[in-house]
């Protein structure tokens, strides 16, 4: 039996993990009344300190994480942790293992651990992971960490939605090194080398400070560059203490920047036209016979997407079309 | 409205023994049966298998238990997610488990119990059969 929403969102406030849960997957899966539960719950949102952490594959993100948090937690924060692996593009299924390195976290410590997958939803997955975010803030978490591996232009705009992106690397892997070049530079307001305990930590902070020297001439601040072991605990304490300033200030002053709100709508949208594009053109036939015509030689896909799109809106206001 | 439902399914592994073999096996195969799986790793207590379920908010929770303790592991788990009021979470187990212990699991309220040996096709299309899909 399906709850409705508005139960689970009072209960979810009020502090049920079972219900924020529930919540998460009803929102998750575009089940009927996810967008009013979004409406009413929007409001009471804007309050968490939202983090993105982002790095190559096996950096330690998932670890460094769990160590972040139960730090926060120990001081007396709420925390939320969204973990976000792709699908298999083959079979749609994923396989989420965040979790396995997020152990340290017991039942008890009240952090509450979502593990995500892409879905291959085009443009979908950076609205998906905000509305997650959105959910956890409304339940009152008052820091929100989230996951992603910082290789695709989606996870990258995931953790760009965030307040404030720390990246993470690991000594040796030039690997580390070529993922910051990869264009989240730009958006880390924080470098973390982690494994320190192996050696080789230090020159690749000297290398990523070096090249941060570069990027930020004439620049206020440069980003700080930490490095960690967050298997023995090295640095950690430094690096929460960071972590700790961004989330007083926004405690201090929640602001709605416009440029986030303009993405927001613009996330929403795009999700919503695809799912518009699905479930109306792709099923009712229009496609099957636009997809004949080419084949028979008397259209093109360009002329099909045309007609596709004259279906919602007047031909004179499409784009590249003639006038 | 178009849902993009997926069935979740936790594969946890309780209690002591370190066989990680089996458990990848089911949870790489029921990826590629399109299930979003969800690994917690070894040696999970109870109490925070109980915690995933609930947080991940899973459709179907395997638990595979090759050391023998299957029976008070299963009924701890059970319990919990009772407790939870997340009894409607279906659960298999997997694993070594005796022939004359099936029944005792199923009186606990185990679905389903699948030994070495069982297909990953078999598991994902008994998870199919009972587990409602968002249509
Ligand atoms: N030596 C050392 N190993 C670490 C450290 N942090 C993490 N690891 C190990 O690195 C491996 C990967 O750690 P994860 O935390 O899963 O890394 P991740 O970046 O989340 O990996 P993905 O989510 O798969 O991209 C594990 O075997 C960890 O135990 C560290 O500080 N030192
Ligand atoms: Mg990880």
């Amino acid at each position: 039996m399906e709850e409705m929403p508005r139960q689970l969102i009072d209960a979810a406030r009020q502090g049920s993990e079972r219900a924020l849960a529930r919540l998460i997957s009803h929102v998750e899966d575009r089940r009927p009344g996810w967008k009013d539960a979004m409406k009413a719950m929007y409001p009471h949102t804007g309050r968490a300190c939202v983090i993105g952490i982002t790095g190559s594959p096996g950096a330690g993100k998932s670890t460094l994480v769990s160590e972040i948090a139960l730090r926060l937690a120990t001081s007396g924060l709420t925390i939320g942790i969204v973990a976000v692996d792709p699908s298999s593009p083959f079979s749609g299924g994923a396989l989420l293992g965040d979790r396995v390195r997020m152990r340290g976290i017991s039942a008890a410590s009240g952090v509450f651990i979502r593990s995500m997958a892409t879905r291959g939803v085009l443009g979908g997955l950076c609205q998906a992971a905000k509305d997650v975010v959105r959910i956890m803030d409304f339940a009152r978490k008052d820091v929100i960490l989230i996951e992603t591996v910082g290789v695709g232009q989606d996870e990258i705009e995931v953790v760009g939605a965030a307040d404030h992106v720390m990246l993470v690397t690991f000594p040796g892997g030039g690997d580390g090194i070529q993922a910051i070049k990869a264009g989240v530079m730009e958006i880390a307001d924080l470098f973390v080398v982690n494994k320190a305990d192996r050696g080789g930590a230090d020159e690749t902070a000297s290398e990523i400070a070096a090249m941060l020297e570069l990027s930020s001439e004439g620049q206020a601040g440069k980003p700080p560059v930490f490095t960690v072991s967050a298997l023995n605990g090295d640095g950690l304490t430094d690096l929460t203490a960071a972590l700790r300033g961004y989330i007083n200030r926004k405690k201090a002053g929640p602001v709605l920047e416009q440029a986030h709100v303009r993405r927001e709508i613009l996330g929403i949208l795009e999700r919503e036209v695809t799912c518009l594009i699905r479930e109306r053109v792709a099923s009712n036939g229009n496609m099957e016979a636009c997809i004949a015509r080419i084949m028979a030689g008397t259209s093109d896909p360009y002329t099909a997407a045309d007609e596709i799109i004259a279906l919602f809106a007047p031909a004179s206001r499409i784009k590249g079309g003639m006038p | 409205m178009v849902h993009d439902s997926k069935i979740r399914v936790l594969i946890a592994k309780p209690g002591l023994d370190g066989h990680e073999r089996g458990a990848h096996v089911v949870a790489y195969g029921l990826r590629d049966e399109g299930f979003e799986v969800i690994y917690t790793g070894l040696r999970q207590t109870p109490e925070q298998i109980v915690s995933a379920a609930i947080q991940e908010d899973v459709d179907v929770v395997g638990l595979s238990v090759l050391s023998g303790a299957h029976l008070s592991l299963t009924s701890k788990v059970m319990a919990g997610l009772r407790a939870k009021g997340a009894d409607d979470v279906l659960v298999l187990v997997g694993g070594i488990i005796p022939e004359e212990d099936r029944k005792a699991l199923q009186e606990q309220g185990v679905s389903g119990v699948f030994t070495a040996g069982s297909s990953i096709k078999d598991i994902a299309a008994f998870i199919r059969s009972r587990v409602r899909t968002g249509e």
